[in-house]
């Protein structure tokens, strides 16, 4: 388990490390050098030297990338060109609110996806199976900020059933969960029907099993067979498939910030595009890549701690 | 090149025959009804409106929809019908282009993967590995700041976000058939490597990889749409449904019938085509329904 | 008194290409504390055979006539909550593959506390109950062997937990599918001794299903030919092993590589397939493979019996 995990992680820090080096890239091929944006027009020559030189930009692009690289390893992302304050700490104070909306689609899609596809394997080649079907592959292929937009128009603007715009009163908890029901839906609605599908199949797969025939010969109630002896095994490529749903709800939410006026990492990005701010878009770019790695290596991890056959074998 | 068109024509001839099988799904027949309203309203476009999609008329601001404006008029008063359908040519040619460009590019890089030297192999699985590792949207983010928003900017997403699963699939197959008779016997009798990878390894793989990237063409409508909708797509004027959407979006409170034209069209063709493509997958493969 | 009497069952499969008979008539009976052995040929019915007294039979198969009597109850009749009832408590059974016949996730400890849920006893004698039956099976350290998962254990152990949970809950009929079959030909004797030694312990009955002649012989008080959904003899051990009547039965016993004297290259084998099922099958169910077949066999089934030795087979009455 343990030389498992270090070759993960390992394999983890250099695909970070291929993602750095194509962002730099990226950054590096910004047409206009990014002291004259940050100083603007009325800037002298000798203002945008100093800078350049303080900026590190006046050494060859290979020392450059490789502070770049061991800056970022330490957390320095550069400043940021408006404010002056360091990347990192900006880009850190809007996360918690990404991850609050990411955690939020992630209760809906797990709340909703795996009761749904287990009970579509139970109940197979019914109806309700297949209408469900019918509506997991309809989330999946619908854009989240279609579903955003809609959400809001329908539950704030027409019903208002829900607020629509803003993160709640900073404070009030209660607030804030009302303010998160419409986005986190957005988020993980699609993932509904990803998981709802995933935990079908492989309900499907478990079901014919073996053990399931024992366990059945035994004399088992049909419930504890079911979730205790199926879902149970059939739950585990769902873990793996979160992680990778994480990153997609990363995207989503980007959109969901931007619908519903909610402060976050997406907001943070989009803002940042607009007033040309480079280092904050890299940077940010740069933590939620980091982070998404990080959440699939997790999940890599928890499959090998839930599946004791994983877990001995490593 | 010419090689590729002519056998992704055999491929589709060779299945057209199938289309029957198709329609006998409920599903199937849905999705190609919405397919082909699409395409028909795309194409057509000229025909079914009088409106040009870009002409300005502030007299007609923010009017609901009726006979005249079927689906009503925008804040510059130009016809939400006639944008929708041209909006969909947008769509179209987006999704058909960048994904024709990453079906070149990932056969290509899957060729040379599979083929190729293993140290090249490992060091493309790296990178393709690094790309997938970025959330989508920040790609795009990041790749607009790059390049400006443009409509040239979206397509170069959509290439960055699907070559690695294209070259993915055509690698491994490639890795599987080098290794297999017909493909040893042919390079004992003094085959080219070329030779080898147009006549043997190409036909065998393609299949799956045209059924993978039929399904794509959803997600693309989709990253176009989004992009534009964040004003950074295509630049106004050009109609754009992510354009429509976000000009509704504005405006949600009052004239709800805007964001409805921006967002209905993304909702049916997305279902549509995926109603399709799963169809067809389901039909052709249904191996690859694991994979995916 | 018979535990189990099965009594002219039919069972049918729907399939693409029509209904496949897959059990015709078949009657069995079960004497108590003894050891019932059925052989034949794989597709001859013997795994439809335990499906249909445990009632799990897949979703296009079903039970179209005939009776199976278990402790006053005809189980062929029984809803499916019923039966569970009888699952695991008076019939229990060890199936043939001991490598995914136990859950992976769950603990041992676990899965043989599900089997007691039937049960009163608080939590901490159920385990101590575990941990006796693991001693019965001669599992090494059976307190630390609860705590571990199926997979650490070899092929052989597995079987043993296996045999200690069928056994848990003492039941009437004990079916074994080919208990050995997936094992090392070592650990063979000694999993058939464990099983003798507990049957006798627990005074139950068992149905011993294999392909393995040598081992029935060894066994079993009396045995069971099947060919192709149909008994085509049955009676004591003695009497099938020492006087076969029916053909199929002698072909059998032929090429059984245990009974061979002669040291030769190649193994005698009955040419010839199984006839497909799907079909109506007239007369004699071996009659395309049978060297005896005569007129009469082609259209009329036969069926003797004396002092409890059945045979369907026409040469008698000659």
């Amino acid at each position: 388990m343990l030389i498992y995990s270090l070759k993960r992680l390992a394999l983890a820090v250099l695909i970070v490390s291929v993602a750095m080096f194509l962002l730099f890239t990226m950054i590096y091929l910004i047409p206009g050098d990014p002291a004259s944006v940050a100083l603007g027009p009325r800037a002298t020559e000798a203002m945008r030297e100093a800078l350049l030189v303080k900026m590190g930009l006046d050494q060859p692009v290979w020392i450059q990338f490789w502070n770049f690289f061991v800056n970022a390893w330490q957390g320095d992302l550069g400043t940021e060109i408006l404010s002056n304050r360091p990347v990192f700490h900006v880009v850190m104070e809007q996360l918690p609110w990404t991850l609050a909306l990411i955690t939020g689609g992630m209760v809906w899609s797990i709340a909703l996806g795996i009761p749904l596809g287990c009970w579509t394997a139970v109940k197979r080649g019914g109806l309700a199976d297949r209408l469900i079907g019918v509506f997991s592959v309809a989330v999946i292929a619908v854009p989240s900020f279609v579903i955003a937009i809609y959400a809001l128009l329908i539950f704030a603007v027409s019903l208002r059933w829900l607020p629509a715009i803003g993160a709640g009163d900073p404070g009030n908890l209660g607030d804030q969960l009302l303010h998160l029901i419409l986005p986190s839906l957005a988020v993980g609605l699609g993932w509904v029907g990803y998981i709802a599908r995933m935990v079908r199949a492989s309900m499907l797969e478990v079901l014919e099993a073996p053990h399931i025939r024992t366990a059945r010969a035994f004399g088992l109630p049909d419930r504890q067979i079911t979730y205790r002896y199926a879902l149970s095994i059939a739950i585990l490529p769902t873990v793996t498939l979160l992680g990778v749903g994480i990153g997609q709800m990363l995207s989503s939410a980007v959109f969901a910030e931007i619908v519903f006026a909610r402060p976050g990492v997406g907001k943070l990005v989009y803002d940042a595009i607009l007033t040309r701010n480079f280092p904050l878009v890299s940077g940010a770019v740069l933590v939620t890549t980091a982070l998404f790695i990080a959440i699939n290596l997790v999940a890599d991890l928890i499959v090998g701690y839930l599946d004791p056959r994983v877990r001995s074998r490593l | 090149m010419s090689d590729i068109l002519i056998l992704v024509f055999e491929v589709v001839s060779k299945h057209l025959g199938s289309l029957r099988r198709v329609v006998a799904e409920p599903l199937g027949a849905v999705g190609l009804i919405m397919v082909v309203g699409m395409i028909a309203g795309a194409i057509f476009a000229d025909f079914l409106t009088a409106f040009e999609p870009t002409r300005i008329s502030p007299r007609d601001r923010f009017l609901e929809p009726s006979v005249v404006h079927l689906m009503g008029t925008d804040q510059l008063g130009r016809d939400l019908f006639s944008r929708v359908l041209h909006g969909g040519q947008i769509a179209l040619s987006v999704a058909l282009v960048s994904i024709a460009a990453s079906l070149l590019i990932g056969v290509i890089l899957g060729l040379i993967a599979g083929y190729g030297p293993r140290w090249l192999d490992n060091l493309m699985i790296l990178l393709f590995d690094a790309i997938k590792s970025f959330p989508t949207v920040m790609l795009a983010l990041a790749l607009v700041t790059l390049f400006g928003p443009s409509l040239t900017a979206v397509m170069i997403v959509v290439v960055l976000v699907n070559v690695p699963g294209y070259a993915r699939i055509i690698r491994t197959q490639t890795l599987a058939l080098k290794s297999s008779q017909f493909v040893t016997s042919a390079q004992s009798m003094g085959a080219s490597t070329a030779r080898v990878l147009r006549v043997h390894i190409l036909p065998n793989s393609i299949g799956p990889l045209l059924i993978l990237a039929s399904m794509d063409i959803p997600v693309v409508i989709a990253i176009e749409a989004g992009m534009s909708f964040l004003g950074l797509g295509v630049r106004p004027p050009t109609p754009s449904w992510g354009a429509i959407l976000n000009d509704g979006f504005t405006a949600i409170r009052d004239t709800p019938w805007i964001a409805i034209a921006g967002g209905v069209p993304i909702i049916l063709t997305t279902l549509g085509f995926t109603f399709l493509g799963e169809t067809l997958r389901d039909i052709f493969d249904p191996r690859l329904k694991r994979r995916a | 008194m018979n535990v189990l009497e099965i009594q002219n069952l039919n069972v049918a499969f729907a399939t693409g290409g029509g209904f496949l008979r897959a059990l015709k008539n078949v009657s069995i009976d079960i004497p108590e504390y003894c050891i019932v052995g059925v052989v034949g040929e794989s597709g001859c019915g013997k795994s439809t055979l335990i499906n249909s007294i445990l009632r799990l039979l897949p979703e296009n198969g079903s039970i179209d006539t005939g009776s199976i009597q278990f402790e006053g109850r005809d189980l062929a009749q029984l809803n499916l909550s019923q039966m569970q009832g009888i699952r695991g408590s008076r019939i229990s059974t060890v199936f043939q593959d001991p490598m995914d016949a136990l859950n992976p996730v769950l603990s041992i400890a676990e899965q043989m506390l599900h089997i007691q849920y039937r049960s009163d006893l608080s939590r901490k004698k159920k385990n101590a109950r575990s941990i006796e039956m693991l001693r019965r099976v001669r599992i090494p350290d059976p307190e630390s062997a609860l705590k571990r998962y199926p997979h650490e254990f070899s092929g052989g152990m597995k079987q043993r937990i296996a045999i200690a949970m069928a056994m848990m809950m003492e039941p009437a009929l004990l079916i074994a599918d080919e208990p050995t079959t997936a094992l090392d030909a070592t650990l063979e004797v000694a999993i058939i001794n464990l099983l003798k030694e507990l049957q006798s312990q627990i005074k139950c009955s068992m149905l011993f299903i294999s392909h393995h002649l040598g081992l029935v012989a060894e066994l079993c008080d009396e045995v069971v030919v099947m060919y192709a959904g149909e008994v085509l003899e049955r009676g004591s051990a003695r009497q099938i092993f020492h006087d076969p009547w029916h053909p199929y039965t002698q072909r059998l016993l032929d090429c059984d590589p245990a009974s061979q004297t002669l040291r030769t290259r190649h193994l005698p084998t009955i040419p010839g397939e199984i006839p497909d099922l799907r079909r109506d099958q007239e007369g004699c169910i071996f009659r395309s493979r049978c060297q005896f077949c005569e007129e009469v066999c082609k259209t009329v089934p036969a069926e003797v019996e004396t002092e409890g030795h059945h045979v369907r087979c026409h040469r008698l009455f000659q």
